[in-house]
C-alpha cells in the first residue's frame, strides 16, 4: 500500500508579536525558535518568557534536522490525508508539525527528517520535515 | 486539610438522550439538574453551590445559574480541563463543603454535539490570543490524531497492539448491551474493531468514542445531609488533579496527567489500587483507557496492552470492571465531555443499581478517572475515589 504525499491548501498564518520574526526567518528558509537569556535553554513552541525559569527570551535559529518522535497518518479528516507528526530536533527541543515529500506509508518512528517549507495562503512559509 | 469523608455524592443522573435536536443546550442542564436532585430528594432551594464548565452556555455560570432559577448560591466554580472537569467539580465541591462554603453543591453538564455536527476529525475550535495555537493550526491537528500520536509512540515505546487496544472496545461494548440507553448496543470482537476503517494510524474508527447528546448532573452534599437522605451513602474519599502539557518542548507521550493526579488521590484515600473494585476509565479513545491505567497504577507502564486483553476489563469476567455503562465508546460522550458520566455509573456501582449483569457484587471502593482536553499535546487530568459507608 502507498499514500504518496498531496499538497493541501494551508490557511493564512497568525501574525502577531510572538511570531513575526518566525515568519520572516521562516521566508528565508531558516527555521528558529527561543533561548532563555538567564538559563540558556532553548524551549518550543516560543515565548517571549522561558518556560523553565521565566527569564527573559532571545531568538536562535535550529539546525532543521532531527528523528520522528511520533507520526499519524490522518486519513478521514478531509479529502487529503495527511502525516502529523512530532519531530525531536538535533536541539533537544519537539514540535508538532507535517511530514511531505514521501509516501506515508513508509513513516517510522525514529526516521531522520529534516525542514523544508510549504507555501500557506498570503505568502507565508511553513516549515514542515521531509525524509533526510 | 483533606476531603476525605467530608462530603458524600447524595444526587446522580444521566440524561437519557442521546440525540436531542428539538431541545436547547439550557434545557438539557435543566433537566439533569432536576434529575440529580430529585435523586437526592433535594429541591432547587437547597442548592447553594453551582458548578459548572465550558459545556455550559453563557459567561461562565452566570447565565445557567439564572437560567435554572438558583437564588440562593454562595459558591460558584467554573473549572474547566475539558471532559475531566467534572470530577474536579466534585473535588472542589468536597472541598468547598468541608470549607463550610456551601452544603449543597450542583453539577451539571449537557450538550448537542450530535445535532450540531460535531466530529472527532474536524478542525478544534481556536479560540482568540490562545499561544500555542500559531505554532500548531497549520498542522491540522484534530482530536483524533492527538490521541493517535500517543497511541503511534506507545506502541514503539512498549509494543502495544492494535488488538489489545481492540479489546477496550470489545469490553465497553460487553457492557453496552445491557445498557437501554447506550447509543451502540451490539457486541463487537477484536476483528470488527480492526476492520473499521483507518481514522488516523493507529486509531480505527472503533477506537473512537461516539458523539452523543445528552447530559448528567450531580449533587454533592455535607455528610449530615446524605445521613437525613433515603438514598445509599457515598463518600468521598481522596481527589487529584493537574493539567500535562508539551513541557517547553520536551514532549514526552509515554505518560499522561494521570501520572500525577492518580497517586495525589490513592495518597488522600488511603488505598491503593489492588483495593478498587470497579473503576470508570475515561475513554475518548481505547489508547486513553489503556494509558491512564497504566499511570494510575493498575499495571505497570508497558503492561497496558497486556492488562486490558482478554476481557480483563469486562465485568464478572476479568480483574477490573470498567465503564459498566458502556462509557464514552458505546454509551454516551455528551457535550464531547464524559466525564460526569464517569462519576456517575461509579455511583450507580457503589449504591448497587448498576445493571444486574454488569453489578460488581458488593462494591465498596471504586475510582473514577477523567482525561480533558488532547491527551498528544495538552490534557487536565483528573482522580476521584470514593466507597460506599
Amino acid at each position: 500500500m502507498t499514500t504518496p504525499y498531496t499538497e493541501r491548501p494551508l490557511a493564512p498564518v497568525t501574525v502577531d508579536a510572538a511570531t513575526e520574526h518566525f515568519w520572516t526567518q521562516a521566508k528565508e528558509g531558516l527555521l528558529c525558535t527561543r533561548r532563555c537569556t538567564s538559563c540558556g535553554e532553548v524551549h518550543w513552541y516560543p515565548r517571549a518568557l522561558c518556560p523553565f525559569c521565566m527569564g527573559d527570551t532571545e531568538w536562535c535559529s535550529l539546525s532543521g534536522l532531527g528523528t520522528i518522535y511520533s507520526v499519524s497518518v490522518t486519513r478521514r479528516a478531509g479529502p487529503i490525508a495527511y502525516a502529523i507528526a512530532y519531530v525531536a530536533l538535533d536541539e533537544g527541543i519537539t514540535l508538532l508539525t507535517n511530514i511531505v515529500d514521501c509516501d506515508f506509508d513508509d513513516l517510522k518512528i525514529g526516521q531522520r527528517v529534516e525542514v523544508t517549507f510549504k507555501p500557506a495562503e498570503g505568502g507565508a512559509m511553513v516549515p514542515m520535515f521531509k525524509p533526510a | 486539610m483533606t476531603i476525605k469523608r467530608k462530603a458524600c455524592i447524595a444526587g446522580a443522573y444521566e440524561h437519557p438522550t442521546r440525540k436531542a435536536p428539538d431541545k436547547t443546550v439550557a434545557q438539557l442542564h435543566a433537566e439533569c439538574a432536576r434529575g440529580a436532585l430529585a435523586d437526592a430528594g433535594l429541591t432547587l432551594q437547597d442548592v447553594d453551590g453551582y458548578f459548572c464548565a465550558g459545556d455550559a452556555p453563557g459567561l461562565g455560570a452566570n447565565n445557567m445559574a439564572d437560567y435554572l432559577g438558583l437564588t440562593k448560591l454562595r459558591h460558584i466554580d467554573t473549572t474547566d480541563t475539558g471532559g475531566s472537569a467534572y470530577l474536579i467539580h466534585v473535588s472542589h465541591a468536597a472541598q468547598a463543603i468541608a470549607a463550610g462554603k456551601c452544603d449543597v453543591a450542583l453539577v451539571t453538564l449537557a450538550g448537542r454535539p450530535r445535532s450540531e455536527g460535531s466530529s472527532g476529525v474536524a478542525p478544534r475550535l481556536v479560540t482568540a490570543n490562545t499561544p500555542d495555537v500559531p505554532w500548531e493550526m497549520p498542522y491540522s491537528p484534530v482530536t483524533v490524531n492527538m490521541y493517535a500520536l500517543a497511541a503511534a509512540r506507545h506502541m514503539h515505546e512498549y509494543g502495544t497492539t492494535s488488538e489489545q487496544l481492540a479489546w477496550i472496545k470489545v469490553a465497553a461494548a460487553a457492557h453496552a448491551q445491557h445498557n437501554p440507553n447506550a447509543m451502540l448496543r451490539e457486541p463487537v470482537t477484536v476483528e470488527e474493531v480492526l476492520a473499521s476503517p483507518m481514522i488516523s494510524d493507529p486509531l480505527h474508527k472503533l477506537d473512537c468514542c461516539v458523539v452523543s447528546d445528552g447530559g448528567g448532573a450531580l449533587v454533592v452534599v455535607r455528610p449530615e445531609i446524605a445521613a437525613r437522605l433515603k438514598r445509599p451513602v457515598v463518600n468521598i474519599l481522596g481527589a487529584g488533579e493537574t493539567i500535562k502539557g508539551q513541557l517547553g518542548g520536551h514532549v514526552d507521550l509515554t505518560w499522561s496527567g494521570a501520572a500525577i493526579s492518580g497517586p495525589i488521590a490513592f495518597k488522600e484515600a488511603g488505598v491503593s489500587p489492588a483495593d478498587i473494585q470497579y473503576a470508570s476509565i475515561y475513554d475518548s479513545f481505547t489508547i486513553t483507557v489503556l494509558m491512564q491505567l497504566e499511570d494510575l497504577g493498575f499495571c505497570k507502564k508497558g503492561e497496558g496492552g497486556r492488562f486490558v486483553a482478554d476481557g480483563n476489563l469486562i465485568s464478572g469476567v476479568g480483574t477490573l470492571p470498567f465503564n459498566t455503562d458502556g462509557g464514552g465508546l458505546c454509551n454516551n460522550h455528551p457535550a464531547n465531555r464524559g466525564g460526569i458520566t464517569k462519576v456517575i455509573e461509579a455511583v450507580r456501582q457503589l449504591r448497587g443499581e448498576a445493571h444486574p449483569k454488569v453489578q460488581v457484587p458488593d462494591c465498596t471502593l471504586a475510582l473514577a478517572q477523567g482525561t480533558g482536553g488532547l491527551l498528544g499535546s495538552r490534557h487536565g487530568s483528573a482522580t476521584l475515589i470514593m466507597e460506599r459507608q
